[in-house]
């Protein structure tokens, strides 16, 4: 017989991203006020660029240790403590990343034997599952709900749990949501994670973007520090999206089955993406809570302004991204997005791309300067009158 | 004067843009517009808020000939009100357009506007020197203003440079 396609079953079956299909229409539009991207709109602190500069006169241009920096790591260890109180060894616990997506990759492909499951709450991040998928394992979701302003409660968890769950894959704040998970609630979470055994990868990418409650790492949480992988980096707190760099914390033995992974595919992360973050840990404290205060104001603003133009929307407590429902419009999320962008060229993301649940509901990032958010606004309230 | 965080908030918003609309001020520091307008009332009332001016680049404007001097200058204080009074001095005539005082090598810096160098020379030779506590000068002539208060005058290319949809 002869072969059809040299593309593996397992990629050919994998869906694209919804997000995608938004770029493709958006992106020859002109004059579009994009609330779409995922990324901060501030560029990367100017002492942390230098920094990259520098280390690129001084010719530091080759390897680091496959774990990267033992320098980064050392202030990374040191920033974890003293931010989030979890204490990792910069020499066997931790691993510098490209980006909080490779982080997540390892993380799956060090625990997963084939056919185990993982458990993705959605709404989420969209790579979550087909990570779990390449990695061999089955993604199997648990959907929150907005009454709940997608929280995952303990029942939910309980219920979602077979034979073959190995791990759950948590990120809060919440991307699409904005959700964070309080204290009390992740103890909750906790003691079912214990009670079955299970592995967490808490993706905290968004950590350092909580503004109503201190954020409280998995990690911390008593008894879940031998159970948990955590990931974090320097994309969304302190602005360097670009610069792929993130970092993952794990008991040693995880740790070790990682950097195996990581020093087969990537080598190590870009050496001069590490000279920056180390300036960003060092110095960089402050333009994070300059940052952390503008984005306070605009998750404020925006998110009266849903409620005021009538499109319900819960106060996410962290990232940037606000959750609103469009139920009354009684359009489909789907439907929601591409008219609001053929109509009054505004862009946002259908809430469904994120999972089933996300049905319903647009995100809409608020990572973008107050006279576009503005203009967003008054766009989008002459849109929901007309429709609603 | 102690200040509460909201207001705090508030004025460093309204330092950046002393143009934001009270509605839009309200809904971001979380508050009712009509806290928002007494509490701007009240700053203004205590001279917490001076002014609202605007940042112009004169550089722009081809019928400006205006030059502008940082001006060192030395003095002695007298007894009982210190470098106040002779800053005052200073500061009362047109031309001044700051006056500070200063730690180290002088006392006093102050910033003066003229339509021309002959102008700043007239003004410090006639009036800035003459004045009785003033024991030395230093002028430095302005050459051109990159940044003002916080604002980059010529727009450095930081337009939105992120791709329109992201995950």
């Amino acid at each position: 017989m002869i072969q059809t396609s040299f593309v593996s079953k397992t990629i050919a079956d994998l869906k694209p991203s919804g997000i995608r299909r938004f770029f493709d229409l958006a992106v020859n539009m002109e004059g579009v006020v994009s609330l779409g991207v995922g990324e901060p709109d501030f560029v990367t602190s100017w002492n942390v660029r230098e920094a990259a500069i520098l280390s690129l006169e001084e010719g530091r241009t080759s390897y680091t240790a496959n774990a990267g920096l033992l320098e980064l790591r050392q202030e990374i260890a040191s920033y974890m403590r003293k931010r989030f109180a979890v204490s990792y060894q910069p020499e066997s616990q931790i691993i510098v990343t490209v980006g909080g997506s490779q982080a997540i990759d390892i993380a799956l492909r060090a625990i997963l034997n084939p056919g185990e499951e993982v458990l993705v709450v959605e709404p989420c991040f969209v790579a979550y599952s087909p990570l779990v998928t390449l990695a061999g394992g089955v993604a199997k979701t648990i959907q929150t709900v907005r009454e709940n302003e997608f929280k995952l409660t303990a029942t939910e968890l309980e219920e979602a749990i077979t034979p073959n769950t190995k791990a759950i894959i948590m990120c809060s704040p919440n991307n699409p949501t904005g959700t964070q998970l309080r204290k009390e609630e992740l103890i909750e979470i906790a003691k079912i994670v214990k009670k079955h055994n299970l592995v967490v990868i808490s993706d905290e990418i968004y950590a350092e973007l909580a503004y109503d409650e201190d954020f409280t790492s998995v990690a911390a949480i008593d008894g879940m520090m031998d159970r948990t992988i955590l990931i974090n980096g320097f994309s969304k707190g302190f602005a360097m999206t670009g610069w792929r760099l993130g970092f993952v914390c794990a008991p040693k033995e995880i740790t070790e089955a990682m950097l195996k992974i990581h020093q087969y595919t990537m080598m190590c992360a870009s050496t001069m993406a590490q000279y920056a973050a180390l300036e960003a840990l060092r110095s960089g404290m402050n333009d994070v809570e300059e940052m952390r205060k503008s984005y306070r104001q605009r998750r404020n603003y925006i998110v009266k302004s849903f409620n005021e133009m009538g499109l319900d929307c819960h106060n996410p407590g962290g990232a940037f991204y606000a959750f609103p429902s469009i139920e009354r419009t009684g359009m489909s999320s789907q439907e929601f997005a591409e008219k609001l962008l053929f109509e009054e060229k505004v862009a946002v993301i259908p809430g469904n791309v994120f999972g089933e649940s996300g049905e319903g509901h647009i995100r809409c990032s608020y990572a973008s300067s107050l006279e576009q958010l503005q203009e967003a606004i008054k766009r989008m309230s002459r849109f929901v009158e007309k429709y609603k | 004067m102690h200040l509460t965080e909201k207001e705090l908030e508030i004025l460093q918003i309204i330092e950046q843009n002393s143009r934001i609309d009270f509605h839009d001020l309200a809904k971001m520091v979380d508050v009712d517009e009509s806290e928002i307008a007494d509490t701007v009332k009240k700053l203004e009332d205590m001279n917490v808020i001076v002014c609202y001016a605007s940042i112009i680049n004169w550089a722009k404007v081809d019928t400006y000939h205006g030059v502008t001097a940082m001006i060192d200058v030395k003095v002695t204080p007298k007894r009982g009100v210190g470098f106040n009074e002779v800053a005052k001095r200073i500061y009362r005539f047109n031309e001044v357009e700051s006056v500070y005082l200063m730690s180290g090598a002088y006392d006093l810096s102050v910033v003066v506007n003229g339509q021309s160098m002959n102008e700043v020379a007239q003004f410090v030779s006639e009036k800035l020197s003459t004045l009785d506590s003033v024991i030395s000068t230093t002028t430095h002539f302005m050459l051109k203003k990159y940044k003002h208060d916080g604002t980059i005058f010529e727009p450095t290319n930081e337009e939105d440079k992120r791709i329109v949809v992201s995950p």
